[in-house]
């Protein structure tokens, strides 16, 4: 699936959400859900520090796709992560580095990745792009 | 509903009436705010004066020979008037009208510490200053090459008084400590903190930000040396605040900052400065902001500090008590002497998410480090929610933070 249909199904998954309840309710279950990192790459060199919770990505590529795995302490912010990653993982650098996040103001989340609200989510999500920028620019490198 | 009693000096109702924007909703619901520790709700008196100066008086201070530049410059120094009144200072020679606390610590840190502070020297803070009271004296140490020195706190968040006595020394230059701390809501032992230091004839200065909401201070009866508080705490305006200073140390210090007002006279070869309070307001005051604040702490000194505390106390044993109840929530900052103020983590959840589910049901909360992040690192934790109380805030308020809390608290575990 490419990354818009990922975004365009998860869209369609929350509009079955009546009210907010529901839908936290299923962010916090996202976030209790997945096993998000491996434990080696919870240190300072994948942490992305917000003022309000941490975040922790990591990126590697494998047959021409990137594939992030993160985490956060917060489980909210983990939850969002686990739709962030299930966009953006497993696609090509270049899809990823251009990738248009619609997704987020659509079921109603914008508020947690405002500049002002300092969780590591907008952090991340800029560090997700860079990772496809530098993969891309890499494959261009070696097949040139 | 909890079955405990009002203050019964305080109509409560009446002064909430005062400030319009409680009346309103935040998430389709009635707001619920419980953070005026981080910057309180403003009363319609303020709002009016704010109107009424630049409706009628506005001009700049000082300045002008017209009618109108005086009328503006009665008007704000009757703020700086209300300002002295409310701390009882001794003149208004010695309350400098700042920005707000941090632009006051900031002053005393960089214009003390150019005239006083050298390599070597020490100043003393403690482990639960704000980040205001932090950094101003890291940099003031930077330049002068003066060391830092922390007084440790216990797990209830109090000072430990004997760590203080065995800091002091003749090397130290100046104590700058948090009146009340806003992360913790403990009170300091301010007043043998001052004395103590004084035996060796070090100056005091106090971060009475988190102070001025709640208790009645006396800057005279401390005896403090310096003094800073912010305007948009005490129902004044955001932008402005107050630096008391003891004349002695004002005039011994050099300005902070240059510009207009606070010149004699200049000229290329050599500037003279104003006399105090003066020499420390470069530029054109926030004048409209001193009007508001002058009208923020008569509205204070009307209701009475005193009977603002205790309304505040209830609120803070009844949301104390009913929280302790919830499983799993441990109450940070548990000293003896507290400000209404209530830090607390619940096991298994995160600051962050109690936060947002609580933001949902209308109840304005703060989370994260408060801008202490040391503190935080001492009580090893990421952070908290703190939940603070106003006179305004009523007992259906402390009830519909703690429903809020047990619902967060089952969708997060």
């Amino acid at each position: 699936m490419t990354i818009n249909e990922i975004q365009d199904e998860i869209i369609e998954e929350f509009s079955f959400f009546d009210d907010w309840m529901d839908k936290y309710e299923y962010l916090i279950s996202l976030g209790k859900d997945l096993p998000l990192i491996d434990e080696q790459y919870k240190d300072e060199q994948h942490l992305i520090k917000g003022c309000q919770s941490r975040v922790w990505l990591h990126a590697e590529q494998a047959a021409g796709q990137v594939a992030f795995t993160a985490d956060s302490d917060a489980i909210i912010t983990k939850g969002i992560i686990g739709l962030l990653v299930r966009v953006l993982s497993e696609q090509k650098p270049e899809d990823v580095a251009k990738a248009e996040l619609h997704f987020v103001d659509k079921i109603g989340l914008h508020e947690h990745l405002s500049p002002t609200r300092s969780n590591g989510l907008r952090s991340m999500v800029k560090q997700m792009k860079l990772y496809g920028l530098a993969m891309a620019a890499q494959n261009d490198q070696s097949n040139g | 509903m909890s079955n405990t009693i009002t203050a019964p000096a305080l109509d409560i109702a009446r002064i909430r009436a005062d400030f319009p924007l409680l009346e309103g909703e935040m998430r389709g619901k009635p707001l619920v705010f419980l953070d005026s520790a981080a910057s309180s709700q403003k009363p319609q008196q303020v709002l009016d004066a704010l109107n009424y100066y630049y409706r009628h008086q506005n001009a700049n201070v000082h300045r002008g020979v017209y009618e109108l530049s005086q009328q503006a410059t009665d008007a704000f120094e009757l703020g700086r008037e209300r300002a002295r009144h409310f701390l009882n200072a001794g003149s208004t020679e010695e309350v400098i009208l700042v920005k707000g606390c941090t632009d006051g610590i900031n002053l005393v840190a960089s214009s003390f510490g150019r005239k006083f502070l050298r390599e070597g020297d020490e100043v003393i803070i403690s482990a639960m200053e704000h980040h205001s009271n932090i950094v101003p004296w890291q940099l003031a140490c930077e330049y002068s090459g003066a060391i830092l020195k922390v007084i440790p706190i216990n797990d209830r968040g109090e000072l430990i008084m004997e760590e203080y006595k065995k800091l002091l020394n003749e090397r130290t230059k100046i104590v700058s400590i948090v009146h009340v701390s806003n992360a913790l809501g403990t009170i300091n032992p301010v007043k043998e903190i001052i004395d103590l230091a004084h035996e060796r004839d070090i100056p005091v200065l106090l971060d009475g930000a988190q102070a001025t909401p709640h208790l009645k201070v006396d800057v005279q009866a401390l005896d403090v040396d310096f003094y800073a508080f912010s305007g948009h705490k005490v129902f004044g305006p955001t932008g402005i605040g107050v630096l008391y200073g003891k004349k002695k140390w004002l005039e011994a210090m050099p300005p902070y900052q240059g510009g207009g007002e606070m010149i004699a006279t200049v000229s290329f070869e050599k500037t003279t400065y104003n006399e105090l309070p003066f020499k420390f307001e470069a530029g054109t005051p926030d004048i409209s902001g001193a009007v508001g604040l002058g009208v923020a702490l008569e509205y204070i000194e009307q209701i009475g500090q005193d009977n603002i505390s205790a309304h505040e106390n209830q609120l803070l044993e009844a949301a104390t008590k009913q929280l302790l109840e919830i499983d799993g929530l441990r109450i940070i900052g548990t000293a003896e002497n507290k400000a209404s103020v209530i830090s607390f983590l619940i096991e298994g959840t995160h600051p962050y998410d109690l936060g947002t589910i609580l933001d949902k049901l209308g109840i304005a909360v703060r989370t994260g480090h408060h801008c202490t992040q040391p503190l935080m690192d001492r009580f090893e934790i990421p952070g908290t929610v703190r939940a603070s109380f106003a006179v305004y805030n009523t007992m259906e308020d402390v009830d519909k933070l703690v429903a809020g809390v047990k619902r967060a608290a089952n969708m997060l575990r």
